[in-house]
């Protein structure tokens, strides 16, 4: 019970693809540390971010398929 | 209304009316397929949950120490913000499918037609409507949330939700049909562009940073997020013009 629930937390907060809830916590923590060492951080959230979400369309290409049921 | 509220009304409006129209097509089409009493019963049940998640957790956000509100209310639309973009682009760029509504009816309703029904309530049209205002409604209960806490403003961030649902819910008794029409996917990518961008803002200034020319800034990270998103819907593009297709979808799970 408390695994299944934990489980559906998970998937909930982490979606799909683990490596982009890991960007938000990496462009929000680095930018945390920056500031506390006194430098001008406002740019590093978005470009980790960017940079993740880049990186992890990596190998994505338009595929043949039409337009069929998918979720959310 | 000044401009940060009309974002968070636009934004949660967006995304309100996106799951909104998803979960109608699931409603719809087991009410028409089964019977419509426990489908209802379930979009009520379902609204109601909602509703107290809302009601329970908003005051626990709007409680915390302003920065720290700040970097969990950035943390989660961030997360949310680049999951929905990275779809949007795939989908934008043709290497995931489309949501196609009519082709979810018709095979929510061919589910519904040969699950068995027995007499009595109909446990299977409630429990269907129930998940589908449930699973499609969470996400933007937290979005609600976390935009109207951020805000202090979880009234307006509410009401443009309810508008939302209402206008969804107008057109659909009114056409009787899936939604189809409405443009989803364009929508979603809107939407995703909002929360990275809100999420990203948020989340900064929440861990300690300055943004150039304070709350002025966020128009500009609104255009940059979508600048690239576009650019990034160019790249994969381009890679089905210097390459043979795909022959699934490689690349494009989720």
């Amino acid at each position: 019970m408390i695994r299944r629930a934990a489980l559906a937390v998970w998937d909930f907060i982490v979606g799909d693809d683990w490596r982009l809830a890991l960007a938000a916590v990496c462009a929000i923590g680095l930018t945390a540390i920056a500031c506390a060492l006194g430098l001008s951080a406002w740019w590093l959230a978005p470009v980790v971010a960017l940079a993740a979400l880049r990186w992890t369309l990596r190998g994505a290409r338009p595929s043949a398929t039409s337009a069929s049921r998918t979720s959310s | 209304m000044d401009a940060a509220q009309l974002s968070l009304a636009l934004s949660v409006f967006l995304a309100c009316a996106v799951e909104a129209v998803e979960a109608f097509t699931i409603v719809l089409a087991v009410g028409t397929t089964r019977r419509w009493p426990p489908a209802l019963a379930g979009v009520g049940v379902g609204t109601l949950i909602l509703a107290a998640v809302i009601a329970a957790l908003g005051p626990a956000l709007t409680a915390l120490p302003l920065n720290l509100l700040r970097v969990v209310v950035g943390g989660l639309l961030l997360t949310f913000g680049l999951q929905w973009l990275r779809k949007a682009i795939l989908r934008a760029a043709g290497a995931k499918d489309k949501h196609d509504e009519e082709a979810i009816f018709r095979a929510e309703a061919a589910e519904a037609a040969a699950a068995p029904a027995g007499a009595g309530f109909d446990g299977y049209a409630f429990t269907i409507s129930l998940k589908a205002v449930l699973l499609e409604g969470l996400e933007v209960a937290f979005i609600v949330l976390t935009f109207g806490a951020n805000q202090h403003d979880v009234g307006l961030a509410a009401a443009a939700a309810a508008v939302a649902v209402g206008v969804v819910l107008g057109l659909g008794l009114a056409l009787r049909a899936p939604l189809a029409r409405v443009p989803e996917n364009g929508m979603k990518f809107a939407v995703g562009v909002m929360l990275t961008s809100f999420g990203i803002f948020w989340g900064a200034e929440g861990a300690g940073a300055d943004w150039p020319g304070g709350d002025a800034s966020l128009a500009a990270l609104v255009a940059a997020v979508l600048l690239a998103a576009l650019a990034m819907v160019a790249e994969v593009r381009s890679r089905g013009a210097l390459s043979p297709p795909a022959t699934g979808t490689a690349g494009a799970a989720g």
